[in-house]
């Protein structure tokens, strides 16, 4: 049946004149089918980006289970005089509170047990536990005074990966490939990488929302990264088949393939042919992508001694900077154990010492690189940490309960000022008096160093065209953008 | 498009200007396609104004501008100052087109900062509309469906049913073809797929294109409909609505069983429920008169929710209704009511009063916001399995089996008892015959200094802990406890509750508390066991969670002061209080139980200890020899122990001279202590009891979450913004205003609800449930966002074939086999769907239905067809969900939980049973777009990615289905090659290769033959994945090689396709 047979060939090369628009996008490499009209991959949106922007990527080192501002980022020297002293009402002004704490008796305040220090020109003060942040304190912008309406991991956490506590919704990674696309046909264009806190094994659960696609298509969703011998689920070919194996099995699926494509007329069969070559490629790059081994003595020595243990969120930086280096639009690195509800002086050490030299290095060899103009680094958690001990405060430990009122997050790279401190909060660290940043404003700038207008990136789904940054108003930080 | 627009403003109000002049040229590329036609507000001019008008001029009070509605006719054409909005008839004199079209910007509509503006298409568009009148209608999806009458057509001999009318005439309208019928192979592999989700074996392949008889079609259409697979593919799709899952989803995301709700789905399925049943009973089968456990059961599907475990619980019970009412609106009417839950709905006439009256009828639960445990959580109603009651009874017959042969065991002892109690005998009967299975003996004399000496292994055991004094014992030396001092004997017996054993020591007390022997850990809620000294009564423990899983019992007698007292405990590894025996010098004694419910391990990585627990019970006297015995000792032993050695009393009595009750002690003690192969059939038979035990636990332990009222009615408030806390006006139970009324006898509960939704008079339920079907039988729905036929959503393509569809599901009395059977036989789904050139350019989505439809099938079906085809499904229906092959570490890394894999059968159930862990789901589906089922899903993705085409080329299961394959083909071909190949293909897609394919893979198979001849390591290592065993009587080169070919055959497009 000839006159039917639609190839690839055949379309674009004689009658692409007389196709739709949709068509030729569907044949050019479409991953979805369906009729919805913005069923599309790879490409990214025609409209997009919205303007000029600052930062192709995103290396987001996200630190789960809610660090503490008051013992990280945000000194509060005035609190040594009132070690177990109650909070007052004025500063609590009837907050909730989370299960943990609202049956506590007393609110005893809890001065850090951590010594902070200035550092750079811009003469940031940072904890003692983050020498190495400290050492690039010029080129970050502290925020001080993020808040959330969240007081517990998994809602706090949905929010400020999804935009929304509610379930459903797509990831900020999600949006950015939707929105973008790919710069690498060959990778995700989201990618997620996990490590364990040392600080505190066995910390709060990650859930796949918080790279779900949600209703977006789900080509978007983060794919994650692993340690181990299947760096992506299901790479490794099964024991017994050999590449080479491999090779000449895919080229005689692809050879049949194609003689189904031109009986069927069905386009979509040259998408799932071209799947198939790039998982196969997949199978090659990927593993050579995760292994560290090409790397320099000297890369070892930037990132610390950890990073030579694959798995480990210092390994993880230095395989999100060969993920930059590649194109992937947005790479997210997801840290726990930063639930320190009890013992906190000694977890948030060990924590520390798993991420403090990794993020730093992570800045400077981007730099070295002259990739951290075009790369967007974020830092932060979900929430930070009470004032008041959660349990008993004793002159050497103390435990802190969730705390979503203020916290800090800090950005650096592509479109960010460095050298910034962004945001004041209150003596007690609790309120923020200064320029609140909510974390619908830190999602509508990061869309911003990335050429999107937060409210222009929509999606039509249940009535309404959603977006990250929700219904409510989201603004820009303009004070650290560049 | 390009477009000019200009516009010549004249001096004074614009707005008040009737000599306002438009010149409006449009220059369009594409002339819209409703040229001709008139224009109709609901199809064309409502989705303009709802996107670009109506948050500011629609039913939303708060946000309403310059007081202007646009959502209504009448508020539109009311006159406002000198005009009206619309004014019919005369666009000009329009203030809606004059500000839509306006020069100055600082008029224009809408607003030069909008993100949505017109394009000049819709402006014209809006134009004519005034022009033909500007007259409103309601909204296509909330009139009541018509039955129109069939169109005319020409082409009639293709016409099957109703269905084609609504088709063709479409087709013929657009100058479109339909499609020929597919071949008899491809219907049947179609049909198959599509009714039962597996695919039609070869020989079902065969009989269909051989079945001559008229209505063969017909025939393999019934067949389809009656086989027990229907209920479960249909169940598939009601999963994903009603969110399903295995676990709570929230927060530590723990486990629970919803399984028996899923097995009433497709009970109900099979079994055709009518749909308004099926509905009533899942939304308040609680409430109805002498519900049966069934229709209670069925109220699961408004639990399926997640359960939070951390959080304000008031916030999460709150969120639990509101997904509640998300769900329901979603399945049944196909409404984003949750856009009024924070103020009223920009663009369906939903107000946020309605959405809390709709809310109050889920309000009423006796349901916690926030659950911190594992497994279900109230409101619950225990359910019974059949496959537990199966189960059980196949314990029945296995413990009468083994009491038989404990029995034929006693009745052939004699003669090994007689050569027992020479031996004893000759070695001296004044000696007591001690029990065998000693685990442990201390005798704590003198002599051993500091060190706790293990008499069984002579070895040092132990330390005492605190000070080290002696005394005169009941035999040889004891140790005096102080109240502080303790023996740590270490990581030792390790028992679990299924493990009988026996233990004790001589004691002399010294005070009134504390553990004799223990291996307990205070801190995990005293898991462990212990014999204890209470106030002076001994009692023992066994505990996983102290009160709620634990056994405990205290005898009545206190031990005696101011002497040694020989204190026992034996026990049968039952779990249950009764297989304890507590003996005084080796008299039973009477005890009180207090706990008798555990369920759960009581093992512990703590240590040892006599004289305390961990770290509290210390306890004060002498303690000497202690024992620990594997095996619950009989009475006789126990006495034996304690001193009065009855059994060599008896042992020495010539024959004759024993009493009946003398011979039958010795006999029992024999054999309980001492006879081997007796004492293995005990063993055996205890074992199965406590099996039997714990499966009887587990059946009447089994629940599922339901709905259940309160009784005294909660309070329903609107809630401000959408916040659990900010209460506003109390509302009462009642459904939308703006659809059909509720009855008036309706209760006021959540059964009135349900009889509402499925009164014949609701615009919505049989349009959007009709709407779903075809979904799943076309690829997409006649309206294609299937969850929202709200003014937001799609149009329908074939609005008079939905409403016809819609008006037979009523009538038929919602029977949804009839629907599915007339869907399935109509002409239009019998299409070819091969697509023509034109065909492409002309309608490239197929919208018109001109031809068959072709889609990649879903997660669970690609999963199950490799299966199907490779021999391995295990079709059983029903029962709690599998855990197949994952890769390793999946869940801890993300989670504090490992998966653990099934074996056996479990790991070849159809996927609709395999386990849904939300946060972390399937990872082999969930790369081919299966949901997280975190919320309602009523239309999937389907996407193309290289992650799935990594799952069907790797995943074990594909792996071992492949190598599954290869094995039967190779068996049904006796050997030949190409045969093997062509039945392969076959199998995967229901026809045989050509010679272009046969030749390719014939190719892919020499050549993997070659590989595989050089190294047939790698051969072995391939054929070793998964589980099942392999035919190891083939030859592993060609048996690999051929696996390599049926791994291609299932990843072939038309093998993972349902065309």
């Amino acid at each position: 049946m000839p006159d039917r047979a639609i190839t690839r060939r055949y379309l674009l090369g004689q009658t692409a004149g007389c196709l739709g628009a949709a068509a030729l996008a569907q044949l050019a490499g479409s991953a979805a089918l369906g009729r919805d009209r913005r069923d599309r991959s790879a490409p990214g949106l025609p409209e997009l980006p919205h303007f000029a922007p600052t930062a192709k990527r995103v290396i987001y080192l996200f630190q789960s289970g809610g660090p503490s501002h008051l013992d990280l980022y945000d000194p509060k020297p005035k609190l040594a005089d009132l070690f177990g002293s109650d909070l007052p009402d004025s500063i609590r002004q009837g907050q909730r509170l989370t299960e943990m704490t609202h049956k506590q008796k007393s609110f005893p305040v809890a001065p850090s047990l951590m010594k902070f220090q200035q550092h750079g020109q811009c003469g940031a003060w940072l904890s003692e536990t983050l020498p190495h942040i400290g050492s690039v304190a010029d080129e970050i912008a502290i925020i001080r005074s993020t808040h959330t309406e969240a007081i517990n991991h998994d809602p706090a956490i949905t929010y400020i990966n999804t935009g929304t506590q509610q379930l459903g919704k797509p990831s900020m990674g999600s949006w950015l490939s939707y929105g973008l696309g790919s710069e690498n046909e060959d990778l995700p264009a989201y990618i997620v990488l996990i490590s364990q806190g040392t600080g505190r094994p066995g910390g709060q659960p990650l859930f796949s929302r918080l790279w779900s696609s949600g209703f977006l298509p789900s080509n978007h969703q983060g794919v994650r990264f692993r340690s181990g011998r299947d760096p992506v689920l299901y790479l490794g070919n099964p024991p017994g088949v050999e590449g080479d194996g491999r090779r000449k099995m895919l080229e005689g699926l692809g050879r049949l393939n194609t003689i189904k494509a031109e009986r069927s007329g069905d386009p979509e069969i040259h998408t799932r042919i071209a799947q198939y070559e790039m998982a196969f490629r997949m199978q090659s790059s990927v593993p050579d992508l995760v292994n560290l081994s090409d790397e320099s003595e000297g890369v070892f020595e930037l990132y610390g001694e950890n990073a030579r243990k694959p798995g480990t969120f210092a390994a993880n930086c230095i395989l999100a900077r060969r993920l930059a280096e590649r194109g992937v639009r947005f790479i997210q690195l997801f840290h726990r154990g930063w639930d320190q509800h009890g013992n906190l002086p000694a977890q948030i050490r060990g924590q520390c010492a798993d991420v403090d030299q990794a993020s730093a290095a992570l800045i400077k060899d981007l730099k070295a690189r002259g990739m951290l103009d075009e790369t967007l680094v974020v830092w932060g958690g979900e929430f930070g940490r009470t004032v008041y001990a959660q349990g008993t405060l004793t002159k050497d430990n103390y435990g802190r309960d969730h705390h979503g009122r203020c916290f800090s997050v800090w950005m650096a790279g592509g479109g960010i000022k460095g050298g910034v401190q962004l945001g004041k909060t209150d003596d007690y660290g609790y309120n923020v008096v200064e320029d609140a940043v909510h974390i619908r404003d830190l999602n509508a700038t990061i869309l911003h160093c990335l050429g999107i207008d937060h409210e222009r990136l929509t999606y039509p789904y249940q009535g309404l065209e959603q977006r990250l940054t929700g219904v409510e108003q989201a603004r820009l930080l303009e004070k650290i953008i560049a | 498009m390009k477009r000019l627009l200009i516009c010549l403003p004249v001096k004074g109000n614009m707005v008040r200007s009737n000599l306002f002049v438009i010149v409006l040229i449009l220059i369009s590329l594409s002339a819209p396609a409703v040229a001709r036609e008139p224009v109709s507000y609901a199809r064309d001019i409502r989705p303009i104004l709802a996107a670009a008008c109506f948050r500011c001029h629609g039913a939303d009070e708060d946000a309403r501008k310059g007081e202007l509605r646009l959502d209504s006719q009448s508020s539109a054409h009311s006159l406002r100052d000198v005009s009206a909005a619309i004014v019919p008839g005369l666009a000009a004199k329009s203030l809606l087109f004059q500000r839509i079209t306006a020069g100055d910007e600082s008029v224009r509509m809408p607003p030069a900062d909008e993100t949505r503006q017109l394009t000049a298409g819709e402006i014209a568009l809006l134009r004519r509309w005034i022009a033909e009148g500007g007259s409103y209608q309601g909204h296509w999806a909330f009139e009541k469906p018509r039955r129109s009458p069939l169109p005319h057509v020409q082409q009639r001999q293709w016409v099957r049913n109703p269905v084609d009318h609504f088709v063709l005439a479409r087709l013929e309208s657009s100058q479109l073809r339909s499609s020929p019928e597919a071949d008899r192979r491809t219907l049947v592999r179609r049909l198959t797929l599509d009714l039962t989700g597996l695919p039609p074996t070869p020989q079902e392949v065969e009989r269909f294109i051989s079945d001559s008889r008229p209505d063969a079609y017909e025939q393999l259409v019934s067949r389809l409909l009656a086989s027990p697979a229907y209920g479960e593919r249909i169940a598939l799709e009601w999963l994903d609505a009603a969110r399903y899952a295995d676990t709570h989803g929230y927060h530590e995301d723990y486990h629970r069983e919803m399984w028996p709700w899923r097995d009433w789905v497709i009970g109900a399925l099979n079994s055709n429920m009518p749909f308004d049943q099926f509905t009533v009973e899942q939304v308040a089968g609680d409430l109805l008169p002498d519900a049966t456990a069934a229709q209670v059961v069925a109220t699961g599907f408004n639990r399926n929710h997640g359960v939070t475990a951390s959080g304000i619980s008031e916030e999460y019970r709150v969120e639990y209704v509101l997904d509640r009412v998300r769900t329901t609106s979603t399945v049944w009417l196909g409404l984003t009511m949750q856009c009024a839950q924070c103020h009223e709905h920009k663009y369906d006439p939903i107000t946020q009063r309605d959405f809390y009256r709709f809310f109050a009828y889920f309000n009423n639960i006796t349901d916690r916001g926030v659950e911190n445990r594992q497994g279900n959580v109230d409101p619950l109603v225990p359910v019974t399995s059949p496959l537990m009651d199966r189960k059980l009874l196949v314990f029945e017959k296995q413990i009468r089996t083994a009491e038989k042969q404990k029995a034929d065991e006693a009745a052939s002892a004699a003669p090994r008892q007689a050569t027992w109690e020479k031996e004893q005998l000759a070695a001296g009967a004044d000696q007591p015959v001690l029990p065998g299975g000693l685990l442990l003996h201390l005798p704590l004399d003198a002599g051993d200094g500091n060190d706790v000496i293990d008499r069984v292994s002579e070895k040092p055991v132990g330390v005492i802990t605190g000070s080290v004094v002696r005394d005169t014992g009941h035999i040889g030396g004891a140790l005096v406890l102080d109240g502080k001092t303790y023996l740590d004997l270490g990581d030792r017996l390790g028992f679990e509750r299924t493990d009988a054993f026996s233990y004790g020591a001589w004691f002399y007390r010294g005070g009134d508390s504390g553990a004799i022997i223990a291996r307990m850990d205070d801190a995990s809620n005293y898991r462990g066991w212990d014999l204890y000294l209470a106030g002076g009564h001994a009692e023992f423990h066994m505990i996983h969670q102290w009160r709620a899983n634990a056994i405990h019992a205290k005898s009545t007698m206190p031990v005696p002061t101011g002497k040694w007292t020989h204190l026992f405990v034996t026990y049968d590894g039952t779990s249950k209080a009764g297989g304890f025996k507590l003996y005084y010098d080796g008299v039973a004694q009477q005890v009180n139980i207090t706990q008798d419910s555990l369920s759960e391990t009581i093992h512990t990585d703590k240590p040892l200890h006599v004289g305390r627990r961990n770290p509290s019970g210390y306890l004060a006297g002498r303690i000497d020899d202690v024992r620990v015995y594997r095996g619950a000792l009989s009475p006789a032993a126990v006495a034996t122990l304690a001193g009065s050695n009855p059994v060599s009393m008896i042992l020495k009595l010539a024959a004759g001279d024993r009493s009946e009750a003398q011979k039958k002690e010795l006999r029992q003690y024999y054999l309980e202590n001492v006879d081997p192969p007796y004492r293995e059939r005990a063993a055996r038979l205890t074992a199965l009891k406590t099996q039997r035990a714990e499966l009887s636990t587990q059946a009447a332990a089994q629940t599922v979450m339901v709905m259940q009222e309160m009784k005294d009615r909660r309070s329903t408030f609107l809630l401000k913004r959408g916040q659990y806390d900010q209460h506003g006006d109390e509302v009462a139970a009642g459904t939308p205003a703006f659809l059909h009324p509720l009855a008036e006898e309706a209760s006021p509960d959540r059964l009135g609800l349900a009889r509402w939704i499925m009164d014949p008079a609701n615009p919505l339920t049989s349009r959007v449930t009709v709407n779903r079907i075809w979904q799943m039988l076309f690829g997409t729905g006649l309206v294609a966002s299937s969850g929202d036929f709200g003014t937001q959503g799609e149009l329908p393509t074939h609005p008079e074939l939905l409403d016809w569809l819609a008006c037979e599901f009523v009538d038929s009395g919602w029977d949804v086999k009839r629907l599915v059977r007339l869907l399935v036989t109509s002409a239009t789904y019998r299409q070819d769907s091969a697509m023509s050139l034109q065909a492409w350019e002309k309608d490239p989505a197929n919208s018109l239905l001109g031809r068959g439809s072709r889609f990649r099938m879903s997660a669970e079906a690609i999963r199950d067809n490799a299966l199907a085809v490779s021999g391995l499904l295990v079709s059983r229906t029903g029962g709690p969900s599998v855990k197949p092959y994952q890769p390793d570490g999946l869940w801890l890394e993300t989670s504090n939980r490992p998966y653990v894999q099934d074996s056996g059968s479990k790991l070849y159930r159809r996927s609709l049973y395999v386990y849904w862990k939300r946060s972390a789901p399937p990872p082999n589906l969930f790369a081919i777009d299966a949901p997280t089922r975190e919320t309602c899903t009523v239309r999937r993705q389907r996407t193309n990615t290289p992650l799935m085409a990594l799952v069907l080329l790797n995943d074990p299961v594909f792996v071992e289905a492949a190598r599954k394959l290869a094995e039967r083909a190779l068996a049904e071909g006796a050997g030949d090659v190409d045969a093997a190949i062509s039945e392969m293909f076959f199998r995967a897609t229901a026809r045989r290769p050509d010679p272009q394919e046969m030749a390719i893979l014939g190719d892919i198979y020499q050549q993997q033959l070659a590989i595989y001849t050089a190294n047939p390591e790698a051969a072995g290592q391939l054929l070793a994945v998964g589980e099942s065993p392999r035919d190891v009587s083939l030859d592993t080169a060609m048996h690999a090689a051929m696996a390599m070919v049926a791994n291609t055959i299932l990843n072939l497009d038309e093998t993972i396709t349902r065309e």
